[in-house]
């Protein structure tokens, strides 16, 4: 074991932190590492400088236009984004469809999706839960009916986070009723501009727009558009869990957001001195410091495994578990930090275009919503109660 | 970076792994703790065959490599439940000299702890310091060439049967002052020394250690005079870390234990392993054991970085470990239910060890108060 970087790491860990110095646009930086929100195009214009580097997406093999890199080098990547303040990047392409047409799409579909992809010429979003589907994504109810070569495609998704943002939607249907709930599942491909398909936004308890319902009303899907077999997926939606459980513990931007909760109690004043230096408080702050420690750790040994040739399988759902809920308590404690400045509530202070005088320190603004924001964290992705389920009976034998 | 063992350490693993299969059976543990030392010299000298002995010392004097290869045989120490002075001795008085000691007292002492000849004991805390290791009443007053050393040391870990003591004592400042502290090497038998050997709750002993006028020359200086509370908390830092190892093991095994309990235990006419409330308890287990191997193993490679960044690894292995191991050891006990708590299963004994281990050195909020001291920012 030898927990220091290599020199060749070393180097390649410079070369990242100067390139996001150099290229990473102030606007979107300022609005990262404020907490403000992001446009559509602080996302796509940062891929796109990525890729003209070789570097996005940079979890993807070199045969399809990824930089190749092991899982080390993955995980040093995402550290130096977030501590540079860079936007994070979308999943949906780079970790969840982009693998799964790379591993079942044929030679057609591997052509016309994935250049689309690195590009950045696509935006994708995930049709998966439903208003009667969520922890029990099997019981999904929206159906697809052969007609010729097309598939017919009635009902409605749910969550669907930047489908407004999307050109494209992956999304799981039902085109066996009869079947049991998981054999009765195939996984399509939809253009969103498809007629019949309406997206209307669904606001968060803390006022942002993200998520929205996703109305299916007899969409016609070319059955060229179906992943794999018919019926066969269940097996992409496992493959593409599997994915994700990783990358959703987010152990860089939990970094990045514990440096952000030092710098704040050092500014906040407790009986005139930094409330950082307050035993209680930094006492908080040590315990979740200790946490994030032990889930980088944890997530360190199952990458080192994995560049080793053994990848992780349902072990890494406490990464999930783990990872959100580090992520919840960070945000509390930085909502907590600011004392009574958490009250006020003015949503264009969200915006990076705002000039008013901010209320109380500006710092403070969107620190309270983040919070609320955040209590999602351990809901999606599967919740982290339904991660204990995995665990108990793909590692516990239960 | 390289998060896993390398293939000589899985290889120690392994062979340690299998050597406590055959010797940590609850039936041979028993028959140690009753015996008069409270462990197994034979199986002393089998550690000592193996090299265990040997582990983190330097190489010059019969050492060989370093706190991974520690935390290795701890990790299968905990599943072994053992009860030999391993942490007391190897650990604690073995890092003392090797990290402090003159190439004389290196030259004398190690070669003859690596082979299983020589018992050393960390004589540090004392009543009423409860675990700053600055707190040190015991004195050193110069008395021709050497020192007189005076005053109490409590739980001293396998005291009772060391042949030298390392015995944290002042020779100058006052009481908690951080300089002024000096660490001697003390014959156990020397004129002036009384011991009151007892056993402790988890089976293992320690002795409560009096000195009263008990003269040592110059040279039983261990590093430098008044300069001791350095190397004192470098000695225990790596013994929090071979501890966080130790628990792991621990942990690991009462998982196993509990799994297997609750998936062949019926009520109510089925497995109570099906029931998803004891489920997720099972996984909340499972993933405290991971995450403290995760952070254990990370501090045993912190040991050899610089002072602040070794404290505070060990300090946030250790906060990690007590938090893990009071919910492993308490859920244990409560899902083996009645059984859990007779002295007939081994749950209870390994519960007792983990709960005392969170005690050793300092316990989870001791420790979180110093990391959080010396956290950046």
């Amino acid at each position: 074991m030898d927990l220091d970087l290599s020199d060749a790491e070393r180097a390649f860990q410079a070369e990242l932190r100067a390139f996001v110095r150099e290229h990473l646009p102030a606007a979107t930086r300022r609005k990262v590492l404020g907490g403000l929100t992001l446009e559509k195009a602080d996302y796509v214009g940062w891929q796109q400088i990525l890729h003209r580097r070789g570097w996005f997406p940079f979890n993807w093999p070199t045969e399809h236009g990824g930089p190749g890199w092991d899982p080390i080098q993955r995980f040093l990547f995402e550290e130096e984004m977030e501590m540079g303040g860079a936007p994070r990047l979308a999943p949906f392409g780079i970790r969840m469809v982009g693998p799964v047409i790379m591993e079942f799409g044929t030679p057609e579909q591997k052509a016309r999706h994935l250049p689309a992809i690195v590009g950045s010429d696509v935006w994708w979003c995930q049709g998966y839960s439903e208003p009667g589907a969520g922890s029990d994504l099997a019981a999904l109810q929206t159906r697809a009916v052969r007609q010729g070569d097309h598939y017919v495609v009635t009902g409605q998704k749910t969550w669907t986070t930047f489908a407004h943002y999307a050109d494209w939607m992956f999304c799981l249907v039902r085109t066996d009723p009869a079947a049991k709930k998981q054999e009765g599942i195939s996984f399509l491909l939809i253009d969103m501009k498809s007629p019949g398909i309406t997206v209307r936004p669904i606001i968060a308890l803390e006022g942002s727009h993200e998520i929205n319902d996703v109305f299916l009303d007899d969409v016609l899907v070319p059955v060229g558009n179906r992943i794999a077999e018919e019926n066969q997926g269940w097996t992409c939606a496992k493959f593409l869990l599997g994915h994700e459980r990783i990358g959703i513990a987010r152990v860089a931007f939990s970094k990045q957001q514990l440096a952000r909760l030092k710098s704040i109690a050092l500014r906040e004043q407790k009986d005139g001195a930094p409330l950082l230096a307050d035993p209680r408080f930094r006492a908080r702050i040590a315990e979740v410091e200790i946490e994030l420690l032990a889930l980088e750790h944890a997530v360190l040994r199952i990458l080192s495994e994995e560049k080793a040739g053994r990848p992780a399988g349902a072990e890494a759902s406490f990464l999930k578990m783990r990872g959100t809920e580090i992520q919840q308590a960070l945000t509390e404690l930085q909502m907590k930090a600011v004392g009574w400045y958490g009250l006020p509530f003015v949503p264009e202070a969200m915006h990076a275009g705002w000039n008013e005088e901010p209320i109380g320190p500006d710092y403070a603004a969107p620190l309270a919503a983040a919070y609320f924001l955040t209590r999602r964290a351990t809901i999606y992705g599967g919740s982290n109660e339904i991660q204990r389920n995995i665990i108990a009976k793909a590692v516990l034998g239960l | 970076m390289q998060f896993t063992l390398t293939e000589d350490q899985t290889l120690l693993q392994e062979s340690a792994l299998r050597l406590m299969r055959e010797e940590g059976t609850l039936a041979r543990r028993r028959e140690r703790v009753a015996s008069a030392d409270g462990f197994d010299r034979r199986l002393w000298a089998t550690y000592a065959e193996l090299g265990w002995l040997a582990l983190g010392l330097p190489e010059a004097h019969g050492g060989i490599a370093g706190p991974v290869e520690v935390a290795v045989v701890m990790e299968a120490m905990g599943r072994g439940l053992m009860v030999e002075p391993y942490l007391a001795s190897v650990v604690l008085g073995g890092q003392a000299v090797a990290q402090g000691g003159s190439a004389a007292q290196q030259a004398e002492l190690l070669p003859a702890l690596a082979e299983g000849r020589l018992f050393l004991a960390l004589a540090s805390a004392e009543a009423g310091g409860r675990y700053n290791l600055a707190h040190v009443e015991t004195t050193a007053q110069r008395e021709g060439a050497g020192y007189r050393l005076d005053g109490s040391k409590a739980v001293v870990l396998h005291g009772a049967s060391a042949d030298q003591l390392v015995v944290a004592a002042r020779t100058g400042g006052a009481l908690r002052d951080t300089s002024g502290i000096t660490l001697f090497l003390v014959p156990a038998t020397a004129a002036g020394i009384s011991r009151r050997a007892y056993a402790t709750l988890d089976g293992q002993r320690a002795a409560e250690v009096t000195l009263a006028g008990v003269s040592v020359g110059a040279d039983a200086v261990l590093g430098t005079v008044d300069g001791g509370l350095a190397l004192l908390e470098s000695v225990v830092d790596h013994g929090l870390t071979a501890l966080s190892a130790e628990a792991v093991g621990i942990m690991a095994a009462l998982n196993e234990a509990t799994l297997a309990h609750i998936k062949t235990r019926k009520q109510f006419g089925r497995a109570i392993g099906e029931f998803q409330a004891l489920q997720h308890r099972a996984v909340d287990m499972y993933v405290a054991c991971e995450l403290s191997r995760a952070m254990a193993y990370m501090a045993a490679c912190k040991m050899g970085a610089p002072a602040p960044e070794r404290a505070q690894a060990a300090a946030a292995a250790k906060v990690q470990v007590g938090r893990s191991g009071r919910l492993v050891g308490q859920e244990a006990v409560q899902l083996h239910g009645g059984m859990g708590m007779t002295d007939e299963l081994i749950v209870g004994h390994y519960f007792k060890r983990l709960t005392m281990i969170d005690t050793l050195f300092g316990d989870t909020d001791h420790h979180l108060a110093r990391y959080a001291q010396g956290m950046t920012g």
